[in-house]
Protein backbone atom coordinates (compact mmCIF):
# COMPACT_ATOMS: atom_id res chain seq x y z
CA UNK A 1 0.00 0.00 0.00
CA UNK A 2 2.79 2.08 0.65
CA UNK A 3 4.23 1.68 -2.48
CA UNK A 4 0.92 2.81 -4.12
CA UNK A 5 0.60 6.17 -2.31
CA UNK A 6 4.73 6.79 -2.87
CA UNK A 7 3.92 6.28 -6.63
CA UNK A 8 0.95 8.63 -6.39
CA UNK A 9 3.34 11.36 -4.94
CA UNK A 10 5.71 10.65 -7.32
CA UNK A 11 3.80 10.96 -10.54
CA UNK A 12 2.55 14.25 -9.64
CA UNK A 13 5.79 15.78 -8.30
CA UNK A 14 7.03 14.99 -11.66
CA UNK A 15 4.09 16.70 -13.44
CA UNK A 16 3.71 19.72 -11.34
CA UNK A 17 4.97 21.90 -13.49
CA UNK A 18 3.21 20.80 -16.80
CA UNK A 19 0.01 20.92 -14.60
CA UNK A 20 0.94 24.14 -13.09
CA UNK A 21 1.05 25.46 -16.91
CA UNK A 22 -1.81 24.04 -18.30
CA UNK A 23 -4.17 25.13 -15.19
CA UNK A 24 -3.08 29.04 -15.15
CA UNK A 25 -2.37 29.12 -19.18
CA UNK A 26 -5.00 26.67 -20.82
CA UNK A 27 -7.87 25.88 -18.17
CA UNK A 28 -8.39 29.37 -16.52
CA UNK A 29 -8.43 30.82 -19.87
CA UNK A 30 -10.64 28.24 -21.33
CA UNK A 31 -13.06 28.55 -18.30
CA UNK A 32 -12.91 32.63 -19.01
CA UNK A 33 -13.59 32.28 -22.36
CA UNK A 34 -17.04 30.33 -21.66
CA UNK A 35 -18.34 33.39 -19.20
CA UNK A 36 -16.82 36.28 -21.95
CA UNK A 37 -18.59 35.06 -24.92
CA UNK A 38 -21.79 36.20 -23.25
CA UNK A 39 -20.84 39.13 -21.93
CA UNK A 40 -20.05 42.48 -23.35
CA UNK A 41 -16.53 43.23 -21.86
CA UNK A 42 -14.62 46.44 -21.87
CA UNK A 43 -11.07 46.18 -21.41
CA UNK A 44 -10.11 49.80 -20.96
CA UNK A 45 -12.75 50.91 -18.50
CA UNK A 46 -13.44 47.57 -17.03
CA UNK A 47 -17.27 46.95 -17.17
CA UNK A 48 -18.90 44.02 -17.75
CA UNK A 49 -22.61 43.75 -18.92
CA UNK A 50 -24.49 40.46 -19.58
CA UNK A 51 -25.57 40.24 -23.00
CA UNK A 52 -26.91 36.73 -23.61
CA UNK A 53 -26.86 34.95 -26.84
CA UNK A 54 -26.07 38.78 -27.82
CA UNK A 55 -22.55 38.56 -28.85
CA UNK A 56 -24.13 35.58 -31.32
CA UNK A 57 -26.32 37.75 -33.00
CA UNK A 58 -24.24 40.74 -33.39
CA UNK A 59 -21.64 38.27 -35.04
CA UNK A 60 -24.93 36.59 -37.87
CA UNK A 61 -25.35 40.24 -38.77
CA UNK A 62 -22.11 41.37 -39.74
CA UNK A 63 -21.23 41.66 -42.85
CA UNK A 64 -16.90 41.09 -42.02
CA UNK A 65 -18.18 38.08 -40.41
CA UNK A 66 -19.44 36.76 -43.76
CA UNK A 67 -17.00 37.92 -45.42
CA UNK A 68 -14.27 36.20 -42.95
CA UNK A 69 -15.95 32.86 -43.04
CA UNK A 70 -15.79 33.06 -47.33
CA UNK A 71 -12.38 33.48 -47.31
CA UNK A 72 -11.42 31.63 -44.41
CA UNK A 73 -13.66 28.26 -45.77
CA UNK A 74 -12.01 28.87 -49.49
CA UNK A 75 -8.59 29.35 -48.15
CA UNK A 76 -9.20 25.82 -46.62
CA UNK A 77 -10.76 24.36 -49.25
CA UNK A 78 -8.18 25.28 -51.71
CA UNK A 79 -5.10 24.59 -49.82
CA UNK A 80 -5.69 21.50 -47.85
CA UNK A 81 -6.19 18.98 -50.72
CA UNK A 82 -3.44 20.58 -53.16
CA UNK A 83 -0.69 20.00 -50.32
CA UNK A 84 -1.45 16.74 -49.19
CA UNK A 85 -1.07 16.10 -52.69
CA UNK A 86 2.00 17.26 -53.37
CA UNK A 87 3.33 16.20 -50.23
CA UNK A 88 2.22 12.90 -50.96
CA UNK A 89 3.49 12.57 -54.56
CA UNK A 90 7.12 14.38 -53.49
CA UNK A 91 7.23 12.07 -51.07
CA UNK A 92 6.85 9.13 -52.73
CA UNK A 93 9.22 10.02 -55.32
CA UNK A 94 11.99 10.46 -52.80
CA UNK A 95 11.15 7.15 -51.18
CA UNK A 96 11.83 5.40 -55.05
CA UNK A 97 15.40 4.44 -54.42
CA UNK A 98 17.35 7.86 -55.68
CA UNK A 99 20.62 8.83 -55.23
CA UNK A 100 20.97 12.46 -53.44
CA UNK A 101 17.72 12.37 -51.80
CA UNK A 102 19.39 13.65 -48.25
CA UNK A 103 20.30 16.68 -50.53
CA UNK A 104 16.96 16.81 -52.18
CA UNK A 105 15.45 16.84 -48.31
CA UNK A 106 17.54 19.09 -47.16
CA UNK A 107 16.96 21.61 -49.63
CA UNK A 108 13.06 21.20 -49.80
CA UNK A 109 12.99 21.86 -45.74
CA UNK A 110 14.04 25.61 -45.89
CA UNK A 111 10.35 26.78 -45.94
CA UNK A 112 9.44 24.56 -43.54
CA UNK A 113 12.02 26.25 -41.27
CA UNK A 114 11.77 30.20 -42.65
CA UNK A 115 9.07 31.79 -40.34
CA UNK A 116 5.86 33.01 -41.49
CA UNK A 117 7.00 36.98 -41.02
CA UNK A 118 9.82 36.35 -42.92
CA UNK A 119 8.13 33.69 -45.49
CA UNK A 120 5.50 37.07 -46.03
CA UNK A 121 7.55 39.63 -46.58
CA UNK A 122 9.99 37.20 -49.58
CA UNK A 123 6.51 36.79 -51.16
CA UNK A 124 5.65 40.35 -50.96
CA UNK A 125 8.65 41.24 -52.27
CA UNK A 126 8.24 38.32 -55.18
CA UNK A 127 4.42 39.67 -56.04
CA UNK A 128 4.71 43.40 -55.19
CA UNK A 129 3.78 45.48 -58.46
CA UNK A 130 7.27 45.80 -58.91
CA UNK A 131 8.14 42.02 -58.29
CA UNK A 132 9.66 39.45 -60.24
CA UNK A 133 6.33 37.30 -60.52
CA UNK A 134 4.23 40.28 -62.48
CA UNK A 135 7.77 41.38 -63.84
CA UNK A 136 7.34 37.79 -65.54
CA UNK A 137 4.27 37.44 -66.56
CA UNK A 138 4.43 40.93 -68.29
CA UNK A 139 7.24 39.91 -70.35
CA UNK A 140 6.29 36.54 -71.16
CA UNK A 141 1.79 37.30 -72.04
CA UNK A 142 2.48 41.00 -72.40
CA UNK A 143 0.11 41.19 -69.53
CA UNK A 144 -0.37 43.66 -66.66
CA UNK A 145 -1.62 41.74 -63.43
CA UNK A 146 -1.24 42.99 -60.34
CA UNK A 147 -1.62 40.70 -56.82
CA UNK A 148 -1.17 42.35 -53.32
CA UNK A 149 -3.58 45.32 -54.54
CA UNK A 150 -5.73 43.54 -56.23
CA UNK A 151 -9.23 41.92 -53.69
CA UNK A 152 -9.13 39.27 -56.35
CA UNK A 153 -5.69 37.59 -56.24
CA UNK A 154 -4.18 38.40 -52.27
CA UNK A 155 -5.69 35.68 -51.05
CA UNK A 156 -4.48 33.27 -53.70
CA UNK A 157 -0.69 34.77 -53.05
CA UNK A 158 -1.65 33.54 -49.32
CA UNK A 159 -2.51 30.10 -50.66
CA UNK A 160 0.59 29.61 -52.57
CA UNK A 161 2.66 31.09 -49.52
CA UNK A 162 0.94 28.24 -47.51
CA UNK A 163 1.38 25.45 -49.66
CA UNK A 164 4.87 26.02 -50.16
CA UNK A 165 5.67 26.05 -46.90
CA UNK A 166 3.17 23.61 -45.88
CA UNK A 167 4.35 20.64 -48.51
CA UNK A 168 7.88 20.08 -46.95
CA UNK A 169 6.60 19.17 -43.38
CA UNK A 170 4.02 16.83 -44.50
CA UNK A 171 6.59 15.21 -47.16
CA UNK A 172 8.23 14.13 -44.20
CA UNK A 173 5.65 12.93 -42.23
CA UNK A 174 4.49 10.85 -45.60
CA UNK A 175 8.19 9.84 -45.98
CA UNK A 176 8.35 8.41 -42.02
CA UNK A 177 4.64 6.85 -43.45
CA UNK A 178 5.95 5.10 -46.81
CA UNK A 179 9.09 3.41 -45.11
CA UNK A 180 6.83 1.29 -43.32
CA UNK A 181 5.01 -0.10 -46.05
CA UNK A 182 6.06 -3.56 -46.69
CA UNK A 183 8.06 -4.63 -50.45
CA UNK A 184 6.06 -7.69 -50.64
CA UNK A 185 3.13 -5.66 -51.58
CA UNK A 186 4.82 -3.82 -54.37
CA UNK A 187 6.49 -7.08 -55.35
CA UNK A 188 3.02 -9.02 -55.78
CA UNK A 189 1.56 -5.86 -57.58
CA UNK A 190 4.94 -5.81 -60.32
CA UNK A 191 3.99 -10.17 -60.57
CA UNK A 192 0.52 -9.08 -61.43
CA UNK A 193 1.69 -6.30 -64.02
CA UNK A 194 0.74 -3.46 -62.73
CA UNK A 195 2.92 -0.62 -63.39
CA UNK A 196 4.79 2.68 -61.33
CA UNK A 197 1.07 4.57 -61.52
CA UNK A 198 -1.28 1.36 -60.97
CA UNK A 199 1.25 0.58 -58.01
CA UNK A 200 1.41 4.32 -56.36
CA UNK A 201 -2.95 4.03 -57.25
CA UNK A 202 -3.67 0.89 -55.33
CA UNK A 203 -0.26 0.19 -53.27
CA UNK A 204 0.73 3.08 -52.17
CA UNK A 205 -2.12 5.13 -51.24
CA UNK A 206 -4.20 3.00 -49.73
CA UNK A 207 -1.62 1.78 -46.86
CA UNK A 208 -0.81 5.53 -46.64
CA UNK A 209 -4.34 6.16 -45.45
CA UNK A 210 -3.77 6.54 -41.54
CA UNK A 211 -1.20 8.98 -42.65
CA UNK A 212 -3.20 10.68 -44.78
CA UNK A 213 -5.82 10.94 -42.08
CA UNK A 214 -3.07 12.70 -40.46
CA UNK A 215 -1.81 15.09 -42.42
CA UNK A 216 -5.51 15.77 -43.49
CA UNK A 217 -6.27 16.81 -40.27
CA UNK A 218 -3.59 18.78 -38.96
CA UNK A 219 -3.78 20.87 -42.31
CA UNK A 220 -7.67 21.62 -41.77
CA UNK A 221 -6.51 22.78 -38.25
CA UNK A 222 -3.68 24.24 -39.46
CA UNK A 223 -5.34 26.49 -42.25
CA UNK A 224 -8.66 27.21 -40.36
CA UNK A 225 -6.13 29.70 -37.69
CA UNK A 226 -4.30 31.00 -40.81
CA UNK A 227 -3.59 34.40 -39.12
CA UNK A 228 0.15 35.53 -39.21
CA UNK A 229 0.34 35.66 -43.06
CA UNK A 230 -2.78 37.58 -43.70
CA UNK A 231 -1.88 39.76 -40.85
CA UNK A 232 1.52 41.21 -42.19
CA UNK A 233 0.25 41.25 -45.87
CA UNK A 234 -2.54 43.44 -45.50
CA UNK A 235 -1.01 45.22 -42.11
CA UNK A 236 -3.99 44.14 -39.99
CA UNK A 237 -6.63 45.70 -42.12
CA UNK A 238 -7.59 42.00 -43.88
CA UNK A 239 -7.86 44.42 -47.04
CA UNK A 240 -8.14 45.53 -50.12
CA UNK A 241 -11.76 45.22 -49.39
CA UNK A 242 -11.35 42.74 -46.90
CA UNK A 243 -10.36 40.32 -49.56
CA UNK A 244 -7.63 38.67 -46.91
CA UNK A 245 -9.37 39.15 -43.77
CA UNK A 246 -9.69 35.59 -42.02
CA UNK A 247 -11.06 34.29 -39.07
CA UNK A 248 -8.57 34.57 -36.63
CA UNK A 249 -7.53 38.15 -38.22
CA UNK A 250 -10.68 39.44 -37.45
CA UNK A 251 -11.10 37.73 -33.83
CA UNK A 252 -7.67 40.06 -33.27
CA UNK A 253 -9.12 43.25 -34.88
CA UNK A 254 -12.15 42.45 -32.41
CA UNK A 255 -10.58 42.39 -29.54
CA UNK A 256 -7.63 44.28 -29.73
CA UNK A 257 -9.12 47.36 -32.34
CA UNK A 258 -12.77 47.36 -31.74
CA UNK A 259 -12.07 46.41 -27.81
CA UNK A 260 -15.36 44.07 -28.29
CA UNK A 261 -13.55 41.43 -26.35
CA UNK A 262 -16.85 39.32 -25.45
CA UNK A 263 -17.68 39.14 -29.33
CA UNK A 264 -14.23 38.13 -30.12
CA UNK A 265 -14.52 35.20 -27.95
CA UNK A 266 -17.96 34.19 -29.00
CA UNK A 267 -16.36 34.27 -32.84
CA UNK A 268 -13.13 32.23 -31.55
CA UNK A 269 -15.93 29.73 -30.06
CA UNK A 270 -17.76 29.53 -33.28
CA UNK A 271 -14.14 29.31 -34.87
CA UNK A 272 -12.86 26.32 -32.24
CA UNK A 273 -16.65 24.29 -33.26
CA UNK A 274 -16.17 24.46 -37.02
CA UNK A 275 -12.93 23.27 -36.97
CA UNK A 276 -13.79 20.49 -34.88
CA UNK A 277 -16.96 19.26 -36.93
CA UNK A 278 -14.73 19.84 -39.58
CA UNK A 279 -12.37 17.64 -38.69
CA UNK A 280 -15.42 15.31 -37.32
CA UNK A 281 -16.53 15.07 -40.96
CA UNK A 282 -13.39 14.03 -42.52
CA UNK A 283 -12.81 11.29 -39.99
CA UNK A 284 -16.21 9.92 -40.15
CA UNK A 285 -15.84 10.02 -43.98
CA UNK A 286 -12.43 8.20 -44.21
CA UNK A 287 -13.57 5.83 -41.48
CA UNK A 288 -16.50 5.05 -43.53
CA UNK A 289 -14.22 3.04 -46.29
CA UNK A 290 -12.67 1.13 -43.13
CA UNK A 291 -9.35 2.48 -44.61
CA UNK A 292 -8.27 3.97 -41.32
CA UNK A 293 -8.13 0.57 -39.27
CA UNK B 1 8.29 -7.79 -72.09
CA UNK B 2 11.27 -7.37 -69.20
CA UNK B 3 13.07 -5.57 -71.58
CA UNK B 4 10.53 -3.37 -71.45
CA UNK B 5 10.15 -2.69 -68.34
CA UNK B 6 13.53 -1.92 -67.77
CA UNK B 7 12.91 0.35 -70.37
CA UNK B 8 9.96 1.82 -68.80
CA UNK B 9 11.27 2.39 -65.49
CA UNK B 10 14.30 4.30 -66.73
CA UNK B 11 12.80 6.54 -68.23
CA UNK B 12 9.79 6.28 -65.28
CA UNK B 13 13.54 7.59 -63.46
CA UNK B 14 14.29 10.45 -65.53
CA UNK B 15 11.03 11.99 -64.54
CA UNK B 16 11.24 11.83 -61.25
CA UNK B 17 14.80 13.21 -61.20
CA UNK B 18 13.18 16.34 -63.69
CA UNK B 19 10.48 17.00 -61.35
CA UNK B 20 12.33 16.37 -58.16
CA UNK B 21 15.03 18.67 -59.57
CA UNK B 22 12.49 21.37 -60.57
CA UNK B 23 10.80 21.64 -57.65
CA UNK B 24 14.03 21.83 -55.55
CA UNK B 25 14.82 25.04 -57.91
CA UNK B 26 11.28 26.26 -57.56
CA UNK B 27 11.87 25.80 -53.66
CA UNK B 28 15.25 28.08 -53.62
CA UNK B 29 14.15 30.32 -56.37
CA UNK B 30 12.68 32.72 -53.38
CA UNK B 31 15.41 32.67 -51.54
CA UNK B 32 17.82 33.16 -53.77
CA UNK B 33 16.11 35.95 -55.48
CA UNK B 34 15.41 37.91 -51.73
CA UNK B 35 19.61 37.03 -51.38
CA UNK B 36 20.70 38.89 -54.58
CA UNK B 37 18.07 41.59 -53.77
CA UNK B 38 20.10 42.34 -50.62
CA UNK B 39 22.78 43.09 -51.50
CA UNK B 40 21.24 45.32 -54.34
CA UNK B 41 20.91 49.41 -54.47
CA UNK B 42 17.23 50.67 -54.10
CA UNK B 43 18.09 52.40 -57.36
CA UNK B 44 18.38 49.01 -59.03
CA UNK B 45 15.76 47.52 -57.40
CA UNK B 46 13.24 50.20 -58.23
CA UNK B 47 14.51 49.14 -62.42
CA UNK B 48 13.63 45.95 -61.40
CA UNK B 49 15.43 44.71 -64.72
CA UNK B 50 18.87 43.37 -63.35
CA UNK B 51 19.17 39.41 -62.12
CA UNK B 52 22.45 39.85 -60.27
CA UNK B 53 23.60 42.76 -58.31
CA UNK B 54 25.48 45.38 -60.91
CA UNK B 55 27.21 47.10 -57.91
CA UNK B 56 27.21 45.04 -54.93
CA UNK B 57 26.12 47.02 -51.81
CA UNK B 58 26.23 46.49 -48.39
CA UNK B 59 23.75 48.94 -46.61
CA UNK B 60 21.32 46.97 -46.56
CA UNK B 61 23.08 44.88 -43.92
CA UNK B 62 23.92 48.08 -42.94
CA UNK B 63 21.10 49.46 -42.38
CA UNK B 64 19.71 46.13 -40.28
CA UNK B 65 22.97 46.06 -38.04
CA UNK B 66 22.63 49.53 -37.10
CA UNK B 67 18.83 49.28 -36.39
CA UNK B 68 17.40 47.61 -33.04
CA UNK B 69 17.55 44.23 -35.37
CA UNK B 70 20.86 42.82 -33.04
CA UNK B 71 18.73 43.56 -29.96
CA UNK B 72 15.72 41.66 -31.37
CA UNK B 73 18.15 38.67 -32.68
CA UNK B 74 19.34 38.76 -28.89
CA UNK B 75 15.65 38.91 -27.70
CA UNK B 76 14.81 35.95 -29.40
CA UNK B 77 17.47 33.81 -28.94
CA UNK B 78 16.92 34.39 -25.22
CA UNK B 79 13.39 33.46 -25.37
CA UNK B 80 13.72 30.85 -27.82
CA UNK B 81 16.77 29.16 -25.43
CA UNK B 82 15.09 29.38 -21.78
CA UNK B 83 11.73 27.89 -23.53
CA UNK B 84 13.32 25.03 -24.87
CA UNK B 85 15.39 24.04 -21.99
CA UNK B 86 12.28 24.67 -19.53
CA UNK B 87 10.36 22.42 -22.60
CA UNK B 88 12.71 19.71 -22.23
CA UNK B 89 12.61 18.99 -18.89
CA UNK B 90 9.17 19.53 -18.43
CA UNK B 91 7.98 17.95 -21.48
CA UNK B 92 10.09 14.76 -20.57
CA UNK B 93 8.82 14.71 -16.93
CA UNK B 94 5.71 14.75 -17.51
CA UNK B 95 5.57 12.37 -20.60
CA UNK B 96 8.02 10.01 -18.08
CA UNK B 97 5.49 10.06 -15.61
CA UNK B 98 2.63 9.07 -17.92
CA UNK B 99 3.98 6.61 -19.49
CA UNK B 100 6.04 4.89 -16.68
CA UNK B 101 4.72 5.39 -13.04
CA UNK B 102 1.48 4.38 -12.02
CA UNK B 103 -0.40 6.38 -9.97
CA UNK B 104 -4.06 7.70 -9.14
CA UNK B 105 -5.85 8.83 -12.10
CA UNK B 106 -2.85 8.32 -14.84
CA UNK B 107 -5.84 7.63 -17.44
CA UNK B 108 -8.18 10.39 -16.64
CA UNK B 109 -5.26 12.94 -16.74
CA UNK B 110 -3.68 11.43 -19.91
CA UNK B 111 -7.55 11.66 -21.86
CA UNK B 112 -7.74 15.53 -20.67
CA UNK B 113 -4.60 16.58 -21.84
CA UNK B 114 -5.77 14.90 -25.81
CA UNK B 115 -8.64 16.70 -25.34
CA UNK B 116 -6.81 20.36 -24.42
CA UNK B 117 -4.52 19.47 -27.57
CA UNK B 118 -7.54 19.71 -29.67
CA UNK B 119 -8.66 23.21 -28.30
CA UNK B 120 -7.36 26.21 -30.84
CA UNK B 121 -5.51 28.67 -29.61
CA UNK B 122 -7.97 31.62 -30.98
CA UNK B 123 -10.06 30.29 -27.84
CA UNK B 124 -7.80 31.07 -25.13
CA UNK B 125 -5.92 33.80 -27.19
CA UNK B 126 -8.20 36.77 -25.18
CA UNK B 127 -8.67 35.62 -22.14
CA UNK B 128 -4.95 34.52 -22.17
CA UNK B 129 -4.04 37.90 -22.40
CA UNK B 130 -6.57 39.18 -19.52
CA UNK B 131 -4.72 36.57 -17.85
CA UNK B 132 -1.23 37.95 -18.11
CA UNK B 133 -2.55 41.56 -17.67
CA UNK B 134 -3.43 40.44 -14.39
CA UNK B 135 -0.48 38.95 -13.55
CA UNK B 136 1.05 42.30 -14.89
CA UNK B 137 3.03 40.30 -17.36
CA UNK B 138 2.03 42.44 -20.38
CA UNK B 139 5.10 43.80 -21.72
CA UNK B 140 7.96 41.28 -20.53
CA UNK B 141 9.18 38.63 -22.31
CA UNK B 142 8.15 36.22 -19.35
CA UNK B 143 4.76 36.26 -20.98
CA UNK B 144 6.14 34.53 -23.77
CA UNK B 145 8.19 32.30 -21.74
CA UNK B 146 5.59 31.45 -19.34
CA UNK B 147 2.82 31.10 -21.52
CA UNK B 148 4.79 28.51 -24.14
CA UNK B 149 7.30 26.68 -21.24
CA UNK B 150 5.55 23.06 -21.78
CA UNK B 151 4.08 21.67 -24.94
CA UNK B 152 0.83 19.41 -24.27
CA UNK B 153 1.68 17.45 -28.07
CA UNK B 154 5.68 16.58 -27.03
CA UNK B 155 4.46 15.72 -23.43
CA UNK B 156 2.44 13.03 -25.87
CA UNK B 157 5.50 12.25 -27.96
CA UNK B 158 7.59 11.49 -24.83
CA UNK B 159 4.70 9.17 -23.74
CA UNK B 160 4.95 7.28 -26.49
CA UNK B 161 8.99 7.35 -26.38
CA UNK B 162 8.98 6.13 -22.78
CA UNK B 163 6.59 3.30 -23.47
CA UNK B 164 9.24 1.71 -25.25
CA UNK B 165 11.82 2.25 -23.06
CA UNK B 166 13.35 -0.90 -21.58
CA UNK B 167 12.78 -1.10 -17.83
CA UNK B 168 15.99 -3.02 -16.69
CA UNK B 169 17.83 0.02 -17.16
CA UNK B 170 15.92 1.90 -14.37
CA UNK B 171 15.39 -1.08 -12.03
CA UNK B 172 19.38 -1.07 -12.05
CA UNK B 173 19.47 2.45 -11.28
CA UNK B 174 17.18 2.06 -8.26
CA UNK B 175 19.03 -0.85 -6.79
CA UNK B 176 22.05 1.33 -6.60
CA UNK B 177 20.12 3.38 -4.21
CA UNK B 178 19.41 6.55 -6.83
CA UNK B 179 16.31 8.20 -6.40
CA UNK B 180 13.42 8.87 -8.50
CA UNK B 181 14.49 12.12 -9.30
CA UNK B 182 18.25 11.13 -9.87
CA UNK B 183 17.21 8.40 -11.81
CA UNK B 184 15.39 10.31 -14.52
CA UNK B 185 18.37 13.03 -14.54
CA UNK B 186 21.50 10.34 -14.66
CA UNK B 187 19.68 7.47 -16.31
CA UNK B 188 16.40 8.66 -18.48
CA UNK B 189 17.56 11.66 -19.99
CA UNK B 190 20.37 10.46 -21.52
CA UNK B 191 19.24 7.70 -23.29
CA UNK B 192 16.46 9.90 -24.57
CA UNK B 193 18.95 11.92 -26.10
CA UNK B 194 17.21 11.38 -29.78
CA UNK B 195 13.91 12.13 -28.35
CA UNK B 196 14.82 14.95 -26.26
CA UNK B 197 17.04 16.88 -29.69
CA UNK B 198 14.15 16.31 -31.80
CA UNK B 199 11.68 17.90 -29.37
CA UNK B 200 14.03 20.71 -28.82
CA UNK B 201 14.59 21.42 -32.78
CA UNK B 202 10.65 21.90 -32.59
CA UNK B 203 10.09 24.67 -29.71
CA UNK B 204 13.40 26.13 -30.39
CA UNK B 205 12.28 26.55 -34.13
CA UNK B 206 8.23 27.51 -32.61
CA UNK B 207 9.72 29.97 -30.54
CA UNK B 208 11.84 31.58 -32.96
CA UNK B 209 9.26 32.05 -35.49
CA UNK B 210 5.70 32.80 -33.38
CA UNK B 211 4.46 35.74 -34.13
CA UNK B 212 0.87 35.97 -32.85
CA UNK B 213 1.80 35.73 -28.87
CA UNK B 214 4.62 38.22 -29.22
CA UNK B 215 2.11 40.56 -31.48
CA UNK B 216 -0.41 40.57 -28.42
CA UNK B 217 1.76 40.49 -25.70
CA UNK B 218 4.74 43.01 -26.24
CA UNK B 219 4.71 46.56 -27.27
CA UNK B 220 8.37 48.13 -26.53
CA UNK B 221 10.35 48.17 -29.52
CA UNK B 222 13.36 46.93 -27.24
CA UNK B 223 11.48 44.22 -26.47
CA UNK B 224 10.55 42.84 -29.65
CA UNK B 225 10.99 39.69 -31.07
CA UNK B 226 12.57 38.89 -34.25
CA UNK B 227 9.67 37.99 -36.08
CA UNK B 228 8.12 41.38 -35.04
CA UNK B 229 10.56 43.30 -35.51
CA UNK B 230 11.36 42.23 -39.12
CA UNK B 231 7.70 43.05 -39.18
CA UNK B 232 7.80 46.70 -37.98
CA UNK B 233 11.12 47.18 -39.79
CA UNK B 234 9.01 46.16 -42.75
CA UNK B 235 6.10 48.89 -42.25
CA UNK B 236 9.05 51.23 -42.07
CA UNK B 237 10.55 50.60 -45.38
CA UNK B 238 8.24 49.01 -47.44
CA UNK B 239 7.05 52.72 -48.84
CA UNK B 240 10.03 54.17 -49.44
CA UNK B 241 10.57 50.51 -51.40
CA UNK B 242 13.88 49.87 -49.76
CA UNK B 243 13.84 45.91 -50.09
CA UNK B 244 17.29 45.63 -49.64
CA UNK B 245 16.96 46.10 -45.81
CA UNK B 246 13.65 44.48 -45.84
CA UNK B 247 15.30 41.18 -47.64
CA UNK B 248 18.56 41.48 -45.45
CA UNK B 249 16.52 40.83 -42.65
CA UNK B 250 14.54 38.27 -43.76
CA UNK B 251 17.32 36.50 -44.77
CA UNK B 252 19.46 36.92 -41.57
CA UNK B 253 16.71 35.83 -39.38
CA UNK B 254 16.45 32.38 -41.00
CA UNK B 255 20.23 32.04 -41.01
CA UNK B 256 19.90 30.78 -37.01
CA UNK B 257 17.59 28.39 -37.53
CA UNK B 258 19.05 27.01 -40.46
CA UNK B 259 21.87 26.36 -38.68
CA UNK B 260 20.55 24.53 -36.37
CA UNK B 261 18.70 22.49 -38.69
CA UNK B 262 22.08 21.74 -40.70
CA UNK B 263 23.69 19.92 -37.16
CA UNK B 264 21.40 18.19 -36.32
CA UNK B 265 18.78 17.31 -39.27
CA UNK B 266 20.92 13.74 -39.75
CA UNK B 267 19.89 12.98 -36.41
CA UNK B 268 15.87 13.78 -36.48
CA UNK B 269 15.27 12.20 -39.79
CA UNK B 270 16.90 9.03 -38.27
CA UNK B 271 14.58 9.40 -34.99
CA UNK B 272 12.18 9.22 -37.95
CA UNK B 273 12.87 6.41 -39.51
CA UNK B 274 13.01 4.94 -35.76
CA UNK B 275 9.88 6.26 -34.36
CA UNK B 276 8.27 4.49 -38.52
CA UNK B 277 9.81 1.56 -37.59
CA UNK B 278 8.58 0.87 -33.49
CA UNK B 279 5.14 1.29 -34.95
Amino acid sequence: MGKKRYNTLQGYSFLTPALLVILVFTLVPIGYAFFMMFFKVDLLSGTRTFVGLGNFEKIFNDPKFWASFENTTKYVAVVVPIQTILAMILASFLNSKIKFNRTFLTIMFIPTLTSSSAMTLIFMWLFNNNGLVPNVIESVFGKNVQFLTNPDLALTVIMIMNIFSTIPHFMIVFLSGLQDIPWSLYEAAQIDGANKVKQFVHVTVPQLMPITFYVLTMGIVGTFQIFDQAFIISNGTGGPQNSTLTFSLYIYQLAFSSNDMGRATALAFMLGLIIFTVTFIVNKLLKADKVNG
Amino acid sequence: MDDNMKKNNRSLKIIVYTLLIAYSLLTLAPFVWSILTSFKTTAEIAGGSTFLPEAWSFRGYKTIFASQFPQWISNSLFVALLTMIFNIFFNTMAGYALARIDFKGRQLLFSLLLVLIMVPSQVTMIPLYIVISNLNLVDSQWSIIFTTMINIGYIFMMRQFFINFPRDVEEAAAMDGLSSFGTFIRIVLPNAKAAVATQGIFVFMGVWNEFMKPLLFISSPNKYMLTQGLNALSKSFKNSTQWDVIMAGSIISIIPIFIIYIILNKYFITENDQSAGVK
